[in-house]
């Protein structure tokens, strides 16, 4: 037997992953979130940045990010930064907002309707919850979404200077929305959020987040945390909208609980970012809970979106409804990956999900990932996923009619969209989505 | 007047040659039919002179009002007043009627004068309702996606509606009557019927005489192998009935051979 030259391929850690990030336990804000802040800073110091070979990361690669150059912005920073475009802070579901507050890199702004303080209705930004509602803050914060959930999650629940507390308690009925406004400009700056929204048993409420920044020439990132918590027989309809700029690593971990004949209407539109891993799960976790998913994203240039998303039936008689529709240009990737758990014991569940992409460039990929894991025998689940392109026959269709190519392209764009919009009860959102529809077809 | 010439067409598609030298004119006012065997070449014709992108002219013109409709890109053909009726209309999911019959009527108003603020809505409502109405159609089709699970016959109503919509100088009508039942094959021969005049040439594209029991030619022309090979009045299409294509054939093929 010829013997073989021995060669060995040693490779450095560093060549396979980012740099790690620089903060360090002085970048806790001080307060009185300080024991989930030390706990999730113990485990953001245990991870180490995720990379490909992590199933959950597989398809999204942070070699690029670059960590170490993130600061946290000082107190006041947005005042020497771009401001908050007049167009962000109208209301996008209905005539007016009950509340609005505004998130700015080292600042806030809270308005709230008197009439729904007098109702015990909490919507503040998280430093006012800390001074006035530390110990409802400190019984909701880390329930829902745990620090221990994965690095992104641990640093933001550690480092979270911006954040929203919105309390709506039991059979109060909030009539008109709630809107908040993330506000990122800026580069070389890390944001952190964390949003908690508590709706007791049999309350209902609208609320509205929107996440943005001008494009800039550089890096920012965003890690936030989004905990969700829809009580017995409550309903919430939450909107979560994501217009980042080009040069944003945007990273979230996101998760509702819904108890016994709770309801939740959870919609979604990315279009920003350079890069987004979102995870998002919805836990049906008691009898009768529904949950229902919208997702709406448009990629273009070289963006990269990643949406995991889970929906875990884990009592009888849950629903759950996810469809996410994308569509993609230029050099742009998507990726959504997809799982409908039922837990033993979860009877009479149904579940479905469907995840519908349309490349429009020959360069820009769709990765679509469904997945069922079903542990009880007496379920429905069904699921779809579909990547297609743009036909020639549809448009030579309506080129036919007098349509010139581009009106043709966006009919077939919008069309292919209509059935994420006929799930949006809000005008306002469909007008945004129609928007990016457009401004993304002749960008 | 606007008139429709072809002259010495020849279409290829990935490189086989299917129009070997067609000719024909139609002026406004005057309804063509062109009949013949599967295969010889007549919807390639249609799709051609409607500008589909997977057919090639090799050879020939086509000039409509003085203009080289080759020139034109498939939407400058529709805003020049030809109008195509699909043998396989396209389902465009998630498009309703509605909309999609606006956005054509509203390029057609952009295209002359771009500042154009389109239709106003209550116009092309009344508008829309008239037309369905005259095709006996439910006025609920108009919010309905645009050939998204229609019937057969739904999808040449559909056709008929927007040709009556957009009224065109210019309608070729392609293999309109297959898939119809004796029912709506009346309804849509009756919209045809009432839209032709003066104003408007009709090529009807058929492989059945039956259709022209209702569309009442001026000219009926024989297609065969790529070509027109008869051409005559309307009783060429009652003799094609009772005799069948063989003759032709027999005719033109073997002397094609010799």
């Amino acid at each position: 037997m010829q013997e073989k030259p021995k060669v060995s391929v040693t490779r450095t850690r560093s060549d396979s992953a980012a740099k790690e990030f620089s903060f360090t336990a002085e970048s806790i804000p001080a307060g009185g979130l300080k024991d989930i802040r030390a706990r999730a800073w113990d485990a953001f110091i245990k991870f180490s940045m995720p990379i490909t070979t992590d199933e959950a990361w597989r398809r999204t690669d942070l070699r690029f990010l670059p960590a170490a150059d993130f600061k946290i912005p000082k107190d006041g920073a947005f005042e020497d930064l771009a401001r908050v475009p007049e167009n962000l802070l109208r209301p996008l579901t209905g005539e007016q907002h009950g509340g609005q507050i505004t998130l700015l890199p080292g600042g806030s702004r809270v308005e709230l309707d008197p009439a729904l303080v007098s109702k015990g209705v909490v919507f503040t930004d998280i430093h006012t919850a800390e001074r006035e509602h530390a110990e409802l803050l400190n019984r909701l914060i880390g329930q829902v979404v745990k620090p221990e959930d994965g690095k992104f999650a641990a640093l933001a629940s550690a480092l979270a200077g911006n954040g929203v507390l919105l309390y709506v308690p039991k059979n109060v009925i909030v009539e008109t929305p709630l809107h908040s406004i993330l506000w990122g400009p800026g580069v070389d700056l890390a944001h952190f959020s964390h949003l908690i929204v508590y709706v007791e048993d049999g309350a209902s409420v609208t609320y509205v987040h929107e996440a943005a920044s001008p494009n800039e020439t550089g890096h920012a990132m965003h890690a936030g945390i989004v905990e969700i918590h829809v009580g017995k027989d409550a309903s919430l309809r939450f909107v979560e909208l994501q217009s980042w700029g080009r040069h944003v690593w945007n990273f979230s971990h996101e998760r509702a609980h819904v108890e016994r004949g709770g309801n939740l209407d959870w919609i979604f539109g990315a279009v920003g970012s350079r890069l987004t891993k979102n995870f998002s799960d919805l836990d049906l976790a008691g009898e009768g809970a529904q949950g229902r998913m919208s997702g709406f994203y448009f990629t273009d240039g070289t963006q990269h979106l990643d949406h995991d998303t889970q929906q875990n039936h884990l009592a009888p008689h849950t629903t759950s409804d996810l469809l996410f529709k994308g569509a993609l240009k230029g050099k742009s990737r998507s990726v959504w990956q997809g799982m409908i758990y039922v837990a033993p014991g979860a009877q009479k569940t149904d579940g479905y999900q469907a995840n519908r992409n349309l490349v429009l460039d020959d360069q820009s990929r769709a990765d679509s990932i469904p997945g069922l894991e079903i542990l009880a025998d007496d379920v429905r689940c069904t699921h779809g996923a579909t990547v297609g392109k743009l036909e020639k026959e549809p448009l030579f269709y309506l080129k036919s009619r007098g349509i010139p190519q581009a009106d043709a392209e966006r009919l077939v764009v919008e069309g292919f969209f209509d059935p994420i919009m006929q799930r949006i009860p809000f005008e306002g959102v469909r007008e945004r989505f129609q928007q990016a529809i457009q401004d993304k077809l002749s960008g | 007047m606007s008139q429709l010439e072809i002259k010495n067409l020849h279409v290829s598609i990935e490189d086989k040659e299917i129009l070997k030298g067609l000719s024909l004119t139609i002026n406004q006012g005057e309804i063509h039919a062109i009949m013949g065997p599967n295969g010889t070449g007549k919807s390639t014709l249609a799709y051609t002179l409607m500008g589909h992108p997977n057919y090639t002219v090799t050879e020939g013109e086509i000039i409509f009002k003085d203009q080289n409709v080759l020139e034109l890109e498939p939407d400058e053909r529709s805003r020049a007043g030809i109008f195509l009726a699909f043998q396989y209309p396209v389902a465009i999911p998630g498009v309703t009627v509605a909309n999609f019959l606006r956005t054509a009527l509203n390029a057609r108003r952009r295209a002359v004068n771009p500042e154009d603020k389109g239709m106003p809505i209550l116009e092309f409502r009344k508008m829309l309702k008239e037309k369905m109405e005259m095709l006996k159609m439910d006025h609920a089709f108009a919010g309905r996606y645009l050939n998204d699970g229609f019937s057969g016959g739904e999808k040449k109503r559909a056709e008929i509606l927007q040709m009556a919509a957009l009224k065109p100088e210019m309608a070729i009508l392609d293999e309109t009557d297959s898939g119809l039942d004796i029912d709506a094959l009346r309804i849509v021969s009756e919209g045809v019927n009432a839209l032709s005049g003066p104003d408007l040439g009709v090529l009807v594209i058929t492989h059945y005489q039956r259709l022209l029991n209702y569309i009442k030619p001026n000219f009926v022309h024989i297609m065969l192998d790529g070509r027109i090979v008869e051409s005559g009045g309307a009783d060429l299409a009652l003799h094609l009935e009772e005799q069948g294509y063989d003759w032709v054939r027999e005719k033109y093929e073997e002397t094609a051979e010799a």
